[in-house]
């Protein structure tokens, strides 16, 4: 058995140590290891478009991230006060949010936002003053709202879960002490469900930051990084995508592992 | 008093409401258009226009090879996900070193940070002429195909979604109460009747879980067939991409994204139904 797991993790790892591997080859063709180089690592950021779907991305996850997270707690904080019908509802509509296919996600919101931006825009035009008015269009915002209503509904899961194994003894101590419910929020609830939230975050902006088919639906003319990824596979592999692939896969275990320690230094306090 | 129940309210509604908003604009409105759509026609120029017609469904066979490749290798990957996994996450939960544990945890888990398209592509490179058949090629195995073969489609599914299986498999043998496995033995159990009688059955909740996962995950997807099927094994998700981005022919896309997403739904309700009868069936077992 041990020598069968010993060949799962190997499996698991050699793709990803062929590409940071490749990341520093120095010749240009992606099968064959002709010497050591970082060279492409300096094409990859002197590249504008890439360092553009970079940043696009980056924008992207850490907003869709953000507004999923307060969004997210919010709703789990709501559905904590609500009856077991409306609960039931929401439970239902978050749920099919996470299970209905990515792809699926994208078209729809693409059929649909084509829709009522037919609908609007003319609206607008004809409302405004002079003749440049301004016209909703697929980009960053339906990216953003796209990724957000996946990780939202994570984000509302993972900190409702939390939520219901929350201590309800603390909480009435804390009123029969006398704080205010903004008081108890803060000093009770919130420490509690932190970690969730914390984690729904960075969930939500791995996400994100690594989808591909919903931002190739609804992305209009933008681009993101795994867009432009897709498109160099497509037209002929190429080293910078190694060494980006590296460089993206070298700051997302930093970013967790300071996560984690982040969190376990916190814990004692508590 | 009923200031207070205002109140009350108020922040309940509060609290709601860019969520419902959200969900709204960006679930119900657009499943409600791809429904109008799917019974609608193809306009001339593509797009759509409107009608009340089930043709769109009734041409759903056209698209019949996507759908038998995707009801094939959906299952089939999430099985063949589900025989590495388990004995990974067996021995994580039962075998290894307490210290080693968590390294081999975060291990599994490391790969699922790192995205899916450059974990796929890194296949193409293993799997490609000059990858693995120009080594069997070395030892006289000549003209070996490797890629944009179902098989590789296989390979990859099995690859991405592999942590994503071994974590409730784990989570479900972490916690499985480790006397029942000594008291099976006591009783004269053979290590393999209790393997059988006791851990894979306490297990198969876990299991339930991360086999509708990957399988639900893999009804949608498009890039590893894209990238290693090579448009010889295409998806349901391919069908999609080509009828919205270059046939144009939305009223038809939209009739086979509600087909997928019946699809998913029943696949969910059953493994929940597995589930719960597995649960129940063993609720009483420990009584």
């Amino acid at each position: 058995m041990r020598a069968f797991v010993v060949a799962v993790f190997a499996f698991l790892y050699l793709p990803i140590a062929l590409v940071v591997l490749f990341s520093f080859n120095a010749g240009h063709h992606a099968s064959e290891f002709t010497g050591f180089s970082v060279q492409w690592y300096g094409k990859a950021l002197a590249n504008p478009f890439l360092v553009e779907a970079l940043k696009n991305s980056l924008l992207i996850a850490t907003t869709s991230a953000l507004l999923a997270a307060l969004c997210g707690t919010a709703a789990a904080l709501g559905l904590a006060r609500v009856g077991a019908r409306t609960r039931a509802v929401f439970d239902a509509l978050l749920g099919a949010a996470i299970v209905v296919p990515g792809v699926v996600i994208g078209i729809s919101t693409l059929v649909a936002l084509v829709q009522l931006f037919g609908v609007v825009n003319p609206f607008v035009a004809s409302l405004w003053p002079n003749d440049q008015p301004p016209r909703l269009a697929l980009g960053y915002g339906s990216i953003i709202a796209a990724h957000g209503l996946f990780s939202m509904a994570l984000v509302a899961m993972i900190v409702g879960t939390r939520l219901g194994s929350l201590d309800r003894n603390l909480v009435e101590a804390s009123s029969d002490l006398y704080a205010t419910p903004l008081t108890t929020f803060r000093s009770i609830v919130l420490p509690q469900i932190m970690p969730a939230v914390v984690a729904g975050f960075l969930l939500a902006f791995t996400f994100s930051f690594d989808d591909f088919i919903v931002a190739f639906f609804v992305a209009g003319a933008q681009t993101t990084l795994p867009i432009y990824v897709f498109a160099s596979i497509r037209r002929g592999v190429t080293p910078e995508i190694n060494a980006i692939a590296t460089i993206v896969l070298v700051a997302s275990v930093l970013l967790v592992v300071l996560a984690q320690w982040q969190l376990r230094q916190r814990k004692p306090s508590h | 008093m009923r200031s207070n129940v205002l109140r009350h309210n108020l922040l309940t509604a509060l609290l709601l409401g860019p969520a419902t908003a959200w969900l709204l604009v960006f679930l119900v409105l657009p499943f409600v258009a791809i429904a109008v759509f799917s019974v609608g026609e193809r306009a001339p120029e593509g797009g759509y226009q409107a009608a009340f017609t089930l043709a769109q469904y009734a041409n759903l066979p056209a698209r019949a090879t996507a759908f038998w490749n995707t009801m094939v290798l959906a299952p089939a990957g999430a099985l063949a996900c589900l025989l590495v996994a388990y004995p990974v996450a067996y021995y994580l939960a039962l075998r290894a070193p307490e210290r080693w544990r968590l390294i081999l945890l975060a291990l599994v888990v490391i790969p699922f940070w790192t995205s899916l398209l450059m974990r796929t592509y890194a296949w193409m490179y293993v799997l490609g002429g000059r990858g693995v058949p120009a080594l069997l090629a070395y030892v006289g195995m000549e003209d070996v195909r490797l890629i944009n073969t179902p098989g590789a489609v296989l390979l990859g599914t099995v690859y991405g979604y592999l942590p994503l299986m071994i974590l409730p498999v784990y989570v479900s043998l972490e916690r499985l109460d480790r006397r029942l496995l000594e008291a099976s033995a006591d009783l004269g159990a053979t290590p393999i009747s209790t393997f059988l009688g006791v851990t894979l059955r306490l297990s198969l909740p876990g299991v339930m879980t991360g086999f509708s996962l990957v399988m639900i995950l893999l009804l949608g997807e498009y890039l590893i067939p894209t990238l290693l099927g090579g448009g010889k094994v295409f998806f349901i998700g391919n069908a999609l991409v080509d009828l919205f981005l270059q046939s144009r022919n939305w009223p038809f896309g939209s009739a086979i994204a509600i087909t997928l997403v019946a699809v998913s739904v029943v696949v969910l309700l059953a493994a929940n139904r597995i589930s719960t009868r597995l649960s129940g069936a063993r609720r009483v077992d420990l009584i």
